[in-house]
C-alpha cells in the first residue's frame, strides 16, 4: 500500500503539466484512502497551509493583513502562510496548489469571504492540489469580521488573527471524505400551473422529463389567465396565454394535476417521495370513467350540469363580480376542460346528476379526497401571489365605497370575457365613468407596518396600460393617475410610458391621503398632496381603481416549509444567493420559479421559470449527485445502544441493530442529512458526525479562548 | 427596533474591557443572516467569534459548557426560527437542551444571562447585529466571566 502511494505520487508529480494524464490518478488515489478509520484523529503530524484573501480592500481595507499573516506563522501546526490579493483567482487557487505540493501540506486554511460563497471554489482548488477536498477550511474574514468591522481595525485584526487559529485547529482534525453519488431519478415536479409553472413544465417536459404539474385551482392558467392584456406591447393576455395551456394539456411529458395539493414530501435531491393530495373534485374525466368501465362517459364539458345547479355563489376568478354555481368552471377556456364540484356550497340536490344523465355519468357526489405517491429527482416551486387586503388600508374606503375597486376587478371589468362583457361601470350604478383616479402604490412602499415596504414592481405599468385602455374604450373619459414615482424600468416600458402621457393621462404625483364618499352621488373626492405645484388638491372622480400591493400566495408558507425553503421578512421564497442563484434554494434539489421568490412581470417570470427549468434539468440529465459527505458515524464500541438517538432523528435515518451480542445504533447513510441532532445529544460520544466531529468542534472553541493550547 | 435590549454600539479601546464571546451558529439561518450582515455592512462590535455547524441540534451542552470552561464571559447559540429549520426540528431539540443549560448554570452560580440562544433567519441581517450588539452589551454589564478566577494561570 505504501509503495502503491509512493508510485502514485511520482506519477502526479512527472505528470503534472499533463492534466489529462492526471485524471486518472487522482482517482486511484481516492480508492486506496477510501477507509479512513471511524473516530480517529489524523495520525501523521498535520501541516497546514494558511492563505489570506486581501479581497481588494474588501478585506484589506479594514485589517492589518501583515500582522495577520505575521501571527498565523506562530500558530501550531501551521507549515506555511500567504497571501493573495485574490484568492479566488485563477493565480490565487494556483498559489494554493503550489503551496501544497512544495510544502507537503496535509489541510489548507483560505481567510477570505463566507464559506457559503466561496467554499466550493477552494475546495476544488484543494482537490486540484492533491488533497482531499474536505482537508479543507475556511475562517471567514470578510462578511462576518471586515464588513461589519469597518472602523475598527485593531478590532478586525483581532477578529481575523482568532478565526485563522480557530480554523487552523479545526483544518489540523480534518479527514478525507468522499462524497456519496446517488442516482437521481428522471421525473420533475412542478407546484402551481401559472405561468411560470406551465412554462417550467413546457421546458422541462420539451427536455424530455416526465414532469407533475401540480396546481391548486382547478384550472392552469393563475393570474395571467385573469388579466385582459399586457403591457407595453398590449397582446391579449388570454390570446398568448391559452397556447401553452393546451400545449400543456396536450404534453404526453406532462402529467396535470389539478385541484390537488402536496400534502407531503420526504427524500433527498434525486429522490423525493412526494405524496399529493387530489382534493374531491366531484366530476370525473373519460379516461377514469373509462378505467371504471363506463365506456364513452366521463366529463365532456358540455355544462348541463352547471344549468340546473340551483346554489349560487360569487366566483373567484372573477373576483366575486359574476355568479358561479356549486359545480362550474373558471372560465370558457380552461385547461383542463373539467367541470368541479365545490363541495363547501354543494348541497347534494342530485339535479347534475340527472342532467348528466347516463350514458356520461360524470359525476360522483360521494367523491372522497385521494392520496398518491410520485417519486421525482427534482421540484420547482412556481406558487405565485395573492392580491394584498387593501381593505386594511382604511383611509381609502375600500369595501367600504362601492366605486373604489382593485386593479385586478378592474382587469375583469375591462375583459371582453369578464362579467360585463369589456365594459368598464360603476359598480354603484353600472354608469360608465368619466373620470378615473388610479392610486398607485397602494399598500406598497409602506412604512406603516400596515402595507408592505417593498415595490410590487409592476403597478406601475399595469396601471399605465388601464389608463390607456379607458382612454381607447371611453372617448372622453380621463385617467387621473396619483404616483410616487413611476418605475417604468423594462424594456421598452419608458417609452410606454411617453405614449400615455401624450395620450393625454394626467399625472399628479402625491401619494393618496384620503378618500371620501360623496352620499348622494357616490362620486368620491380623492385628496392628496401635489408634491410638484406644491399644493393641496381635491378631486371629484367616478371611479377609483387601487393598485394594490402583491403578497406571497395563501398557501405558500405551507408549500415551502413541506420543501424546507426558507423565506424571507416579507414571506417571498429565499432564493440560494440573490445574485448568482436566483432560482436555487438551500435545499439541494428545488428551485424555484416566477412570482414565489419576489414581485415581478411576466417577462422576469417566464425568464427566471425557464432558469428553473434548466436548472432543474441538470441533476436528472447527469444522471446522479453527489451528496455532501456529512453523514453521522457510529463508533460501536462506545455505543451503549440506549436509542436515544433513534427518536431524535427527524428522517428515521438511526436505528439499532445486534452487533456481536451488542446492541448498537446504526446509520442509514441515504436516509441522513448531517444534521447533527444525534451527536448533539449521544450521551456516550458514540456518533462522529462527519467535519463537525465533536473532537473538532472542541477544537475550535478552545482554540478561541485557550489561544489553541490544550 | 422595538426587542427589548441595549443595541448601542459599545465604545472600545485600551483599557476598555473586551469581553471573550462564543458563538455557535446553524448554516443555514444564522450563519446565512450573519454573512447578510455583511453584504448590508451592518456594524456590530468585533467580540464574538463563531462556530459554524450544520444545525443548532448539533450543538451538544458541552460545547457551551466548555466554552465556559474555557473561560468565555458569553456563550451564543442562534439558529433558524421555529417551524423554519433546514432539518424539521432540529431547532427545537436544540433548544431544550439549551434551557437546560440555563438551569443548570444557574445551579452552579453563574448569570444564565451570560448565555443566550436566539433565532435569526437568512434574511435578517440586521436583526443579528442587534443580537451580537446587545449579547456584547449584556456581557460588558456581567463582567469577566467568574470562572476566570479559577483558572490555573
Amino acid at each position: 500500500m505504501v509503495e502503491k502511494k509512493k508510485a502514485t505520487t511520482k506519477k502526479t508529480e512527472s505528470k503534472k503539466e499533463d492534466t489529462k494524464k492526471v485524471a486518472p490518478v487522482k482517482q486511484e488515489v481516492k480508492k486506496q484512502a477510501a477507509a479512513p478509520a471511524v473516530g480517529s484523529t489524523t495520525k501523521q503530524e498535520a501541516r497546514i497551509g494558511v492563505f489570506i484573501c486581501h479581497c481588494g480592500t474588501n478585506i484589506a481595507g479594514s485589517m492589518d493583513i501583515p500582522a495577520v499573516q505575521e501571527y498565523a506563522k506562530t500558530i501550531p501546526n501551521v507549515a506555511y502562510v500567504d497571501n493573495y490579493k485574490y484568492m479566488c483567482s485563477m493565480p490565487g487557487q494556483a498559489v494554493i496548489a503550489k503551496a501544497v505540493k512544495e510544502n507537503k501540506l496535509t489541510g489548507v486554511v483560505v481567510a477570505a469571504c463566507s464559506p457559503r460563497l466561496h467554499e466550493p471554489t477552494f475546495r476544488t482548488a484543494t482537490k486540484e492540489s492533491g488533497l482531499n477536498p474536505f482537508r479543507f477550511e475556511m475562517a471567514n474574514i470578510r462578511e462576518q469580521n471586515s464588513w461589519v468591522h469597518m472602523h475598527d481595525q485593531v478590532g478586525s485584526t483581532d477578529k481575523a488573527k482568532d478565526a485563522v487559529r480557530i480554523a487552523v485547529a479545526k483544518a489540523a482534525l480534518l479527514q478525507d471524505l468522499f462524497p456519496k453519488s446517488v442516482p437521481v431519478e428522471k421525473a420533475a415536479m412542478v407546484v402551481g400551473a401559472g405561468v411560470a409553472g406551465m412554462q417550467a413544465a413546457l421546458d422541462l417536459a420539451a427536455a424530455g422529463i416526465k414532469t407533475y404539474l401540480i396546481e391548486a385551482d382547478m384550472s392552469i392558467g393563475g393570474r395571467m389567465s385573469q388579466l385582459d392584456k399586457t403591457f407595453p406591447t398590449l397582446d391579449c393576455s388570454q390570446c398568448i396565454l391559452t397556447p401553452k395551456m393546451v400545449d400543456v394539456g396536450r404534453s404526453d411529458k406532462i402529467e396535470l394535476m389539478t385541484w390537488s395539493e402536496v400534502h407531503e414530501v420526504e427524500g433527498y435531491i434525486g429522490n423525493f417521495d412526494v405524496t399529493i393530495r387530489k382534493k374531491a373534485r366531484g366530476v370525473i374525466t373519460p379516461a377514469e370513467a373509462t378505467e371504471r368501465g363506463i365506456v364513452g362517459g366521463g366529463c365532456n364539458g358540455c355544462g348541463d350540469c352547471e344549468n340546473v345547479c340551483p346554489v349560487v355563489k360569487p366566483n373567484d376568478f372573477e373576483v366575486g363580480m359574476k355568479p358561479r354555481k356549486a359545480i362550474y368552471i373558471n372560465h370558457p377556456q380552461v385547461v383542463p376542460l373539467l367541470y368541479t364540484i365545490d363541495f363547501n356550497s354543494c348541497v347534494k340536490c342530485g339535479l347534475c346528476v340527472t342532467a348528466c344523465g347516463p350514458e356520461k355519468r360524470a359525476i360522483d357526489l360521494e367523491a372522497k379526497d385521494e392520496f398518491v405517491k410520485v417519486k421525482v429527482g427534482t421540484a420547482i416551486l412556481a406558487t405565485g401571489y395573492d392580491i394584498f387586503p387593501i381593505e386594511k388600508k382604511e383611509e381609502w374606503g375600500y369595501k367600504r365605497f362601492e366605486n373604489v375597486i382593485t386593479s385586478l376587478e378592474f382587469e375583469r371589468l375591462i375583459c371582453a370575457s369578464g362579467p360585463t362583457g369589456g365594459h368598464l361601470v360603476r359598480p354603484s350604478d353600472g354608469q360608465t365613468p368619466k373620470r378615473v383616479a388610479f392610486v398607485l402604490c397602494a399598500g406598497s412602499r409602506d412604512n406603516t407596518g400596515t402595507g408592505k415596504p417593498y415595490c410590487s414592481r409592476f403597478c406601475c405599468m399595469y396601471s399605465l396600460k388601464h389608463a390607456h385602455q379607458i382612454i381607447e374604450k371611453i372617448p372622453g373619459c380621463i385617467p387621473y393617475i396619483f404616483y410616487m414615482d413611476i418605475r417604468s424600468f423594462g424594456k421598452m416600458y419608458e417609452e410606454f410610458y411617453y405614449r400615455i402621457q401624450d395620450e393625454g393621462a394626467k399625472f399628479i404625483r402625491g401619494r393618496v391621503a384620503n378618500i371620501v364618499e360623496d352620499k348622494t352621488t357616490k362620486n368620491l373626492h380623492v385628496m392628496t398632496d401635489d408634491t410638484l405645484l406644491d399644493r393641496p388638491i381635491d378631486m371629484e372622480v367616478d371611479l377609483v381603481v387601487l393598485a394594490a400591493a402583491i403578497q406571497p400566495a395563501a398557501d405558500t408558507n405551507r408549500t415551502r416549509k413541506l420543501f424546507g425553503v426558507s423565506c424571507s421578512m416579507d414571506g417571498w421564497l429565499l432564493e440560494a444567493h440573490p445574485k448568482l442563484n436566483p432560482c436555487g434554494t438551500t435545499t439541494a434539489g428545488v428551485f424555484l420559479a416566477g412570482v414565489c421568490q419576489g414581485p415581478k412581470d411576466i417577462p422576469d417570470t417566464v425568464a427566471s421559470a425557464e432558469g428553473a427549468a434548466s436548472a432543474a434539468s441538470i441533476p436528472i440529465h447527469m444522471g446522479e449527485v453527489e451528496l455532501e459527505p456529512y453523514f453521522a458515524t457510529c463508533i460501536q464500541e462506545k455505543c451503549a445502544g440506549c436509542g436515544m438517538c433513534v427518536n431524535l432523528c427527524p428522517y428515521s435515518a438511526l436505528s439499532l441493530v445486534e452487533k456481536d451480542g451488542r446492541t448498537v445504533m446504526e446509520v442509514t447513510e441515504a436516509k441522513c442529512k448531517g444534521c447533527g441532532t444525534c451527536g448533539g445529544f449521544c450521551p456516550g460520544g458514540a456518533i462522529w458526525m462527519n467535519h463537525f466531529a465533536t473532537p473538532q468542534i472542541v477544537a475550535q472553541i478552545d482554540a478561541f479562548l485557550l489561544g489553541g493550547e490544550q | 427596533m422595538s426587542a427589548p435590549g441595549n443595541f448601542a454600539i459599545p465604545e472600545r479601546g485600551p483599557g476598555i474591557w473586551q469581553p471573550k464571546i462564543q458563538g455557535i451558529v446553524c448554516n443555514w439561518c444564522s450563519y446565512a443572516g450573519a454573512d447578510l450582515a455583511g453584504g448590508g455592512r451592518i456594524q456590530y462590535p468585533p467580540d464574538i467569534r463563531i462556530v459554524r455547524v450544520m444545525c443548532t441540534g448539533r450543538i451538544d451542552a458541552l460545547f457551551v459548557l466548555k466554552a465556559f470552561a474555557d473561560g468565555a464571559d458569553g456563550v451564543l447559540v442562534s439558529g433558524c426560527h421555529f417551524g423554519d429549520c433546514h432539518y424539521l426540528e432540529g431547532n427545537y431539540k436544540a433548544a431544550k437542551r439549551m434551557f437546560m443549560v440555563k438551569r443548570l448554570m444557574k445551579s452552579i452560580g453563574l448569570d444564565d444571562r451570560r448565555f443566550r440562544m436566539t433565532f435569526v433567519s437568512a434574511s435578517e441581517g440586521a436583526k443579528w447585529g442587534a443580537v451580537v450588539t446587545d449579547v456584547v452589551n449584556m456581557v460588558r454589564e456581567l463582567g469577566p466571566s467568574p470562572i476566570t478566577e479559577f483558572k490555573i494561570k
